[in-house]
């Protein structure tokens, strides 16, 4: 548990100190989501009906870019070798270097999104499912990445390829965290969608450290 | 299982596998496009229930190919057989061809039947889905300088993306869109007639036999290449 926190705490502060990185995923959260009422036009009822999945797209894509760097600098300066040799067993190494990941980038995003869904002209009565949807589907997003971020380790133009990897496998996340805002919207319950969620979550907790640490000892081997 | 690791007992085996699966091939396509063209039209859809032998049996490939390779990946990093990351990799643009055959004939057979080539619904995006995995799983193979770390890594996205497929198997019984529901796998009796039951049957048998065929021959080009290039090391060095 030491070395976990270890780790946790050695990474949030190297993100934090870089600063740029974590900058860089809420910026392009928040830019990339203001270009859509440029793009469509302004019509408020519009935009109240597609903010849920605007934001989730955008997500989505925000946490491919911070993705890119979880492993990348550490397999570069060798210590990913020596945080594999630790006596710690390499999936919770990953789950710790994820968790500090998810604390600088995921959970700015979901403290942000609900701020920008007003600005969308969002009805309030679905952000209690926003914000629950994204709190369930980020870290979704950043176990299941960590496998395709850890695959291309050394691969030829390996960040073109990682959304190829990553995307597909995104979709399911994206169907029910966006379901759940609907639902909430058109006066439904949104806790079917959100159980579906906490199911994908606890899978991907289950499978997403163990296929990026099999994937990482073999960039190491 | 590792007494088949030799490439030189692979060869025999496949030579003498090739006539049977290029003979049933041969022998039950034109029997099952036969029957297909015997069998009744649907009373609903008409002629156009034909494009059905064609498009049931390749959605059904596309899937199973890739849970072969799920299965290959597997033996491949746990047992290290050189001949599984063989079959996945050979295995791997046949499946995507099933599957895109999928999507191109549902999307003819969607034309005169939904009134529309291309529709959001869950079994064809799933089924899109999974072209670019298997798009992904090829690209990833050719992506690293060191061969064997670009097979373990097609393996391990192999592993994580068969994740998928019970959600495209079970899409049309969980979402209720424009697809119509599984009718053949299924509790209970099929609720197809035998008449387009058994021509189906054929097909896939015949699509079987085709995927047996391709694979061989991709698989024996894989371990002539792997010589070749055992060769020119040998000459450089």
């Amino acid at each position: 548990m030491r070395a976990f926190l270890a780790i946790l705490s050695r990474d949030l502060r190297l993100i934090l100190r870089h600063g740029s990185e974590a900058a860089t995923a809420v910026a392009f959260f928040l830019l990339a989501t203001l270009l859509f009422p440029f793009g469509l036009g302004p019509e408020p009822e519009l935009l109240a009906r597609i903010a849920a999945g605007i934001l989730w797209v955008v997500a989505l894509l925000a946490s491919l870019i911070a993705l890119d760097r979880l492993f990348a600098e550490d397999y570069q300066d060798g210590s990913l070798e020596q945080l594999a040799l630790a006596p710690l067993p390499m999936p919770l190494v990953v789950l710790a270097k994820l968790a500090a990941h998810w604390l600088a980038t995921g959970l700015p995003l979901v403290i942000l999104a609900p701020i920008l869904a007003l600005m969308l002209r969002m009805d309030p009565a679905g952000l209690p499912a926003l914000i629950g949807s994204l709190l369930l589907g980020t870290p979704c997003l950043s176990l299941i990445g960590a496998v395709g971020a850890a695959l291309v380790l050394g691969a030829r133009r390996g960040a073109l390829l990682l959304p190829l990897l990553i995307l597909p496998l995104y979709i399911p996340v994206l169907i029910f965290g966006t379901a759940a805002v609907d639902a909430a919207l058109s006066g439904l319950s949104a806790a079917p969608h959100l159980q579906l969620l906490g199911a994908i979550l606890l899978i991907s907790l289950g499978v997403g450290p163990f296929a990026a640490s099999a994937a990482a000892k073999q960039a190491l081997s | 299982m590792h007494r088949f690791a030799s490439p030189a007992r692979f060869q025999r085996l496949s030579r003498r596998l090739m006539p049977w699966l290029a003979g049933a091939c041969l022998l039950l396509f034109p029997v099952g496009l036969l029957l297909a063209f015997l069998a009744p039209a649907d009373y609903q859809q008409g002629l156009s229930v034909r494009i059905m032998y064609v498009h049931v049996p390749s959605a059904w490939m596309g899937l199973q190919v890739y849970a072969l390779i799920a299965i290959a990946s597997a033996v491949a990093l746990i047992w290290r057989h050189p001949l599984a990351d063989l079959f996945a990799k050979s295995a791997s643009p046949i499946g995507a061809a099933f599957t895109a055959m999928a999507l191109a004939t549902g999307s003819l057979w969607g034309k005169p039947m939904w009134g529309t080539w291309w529709v959001w619904d869950a079994r064809l995006t799933s089924m899109l889905i999974l072209l670019f995995l298997y798009l992904g799983h090829m690209l990833l193979f050719g992506a690293f300088d060191d061969r064997v770390r670009g097979q373990r890594a097609a393996a391990v996205l192999a592993l994580v993306g068969a994740i998928n497929l019970p959600i495209i198997k079970f899409s049309v019984n969980w979402w209720n869109t424009l697809h119509q529901p599984a009718s053949i796998l299924r509790w209970g009796a099929p609720t197809i007639d035998p008449s387009m039951l058994w021509p189906l049957f054929v097909m896939a048998i015949a699509f079987n036999a085709y995927f047996g065929v391709t694979l061989l021959l991709g698989m024996r080009a894989e371990l002539l290449e792997a010589r070749l290039r055992a060769l020119q090391y040998g000459r450089a060095a």
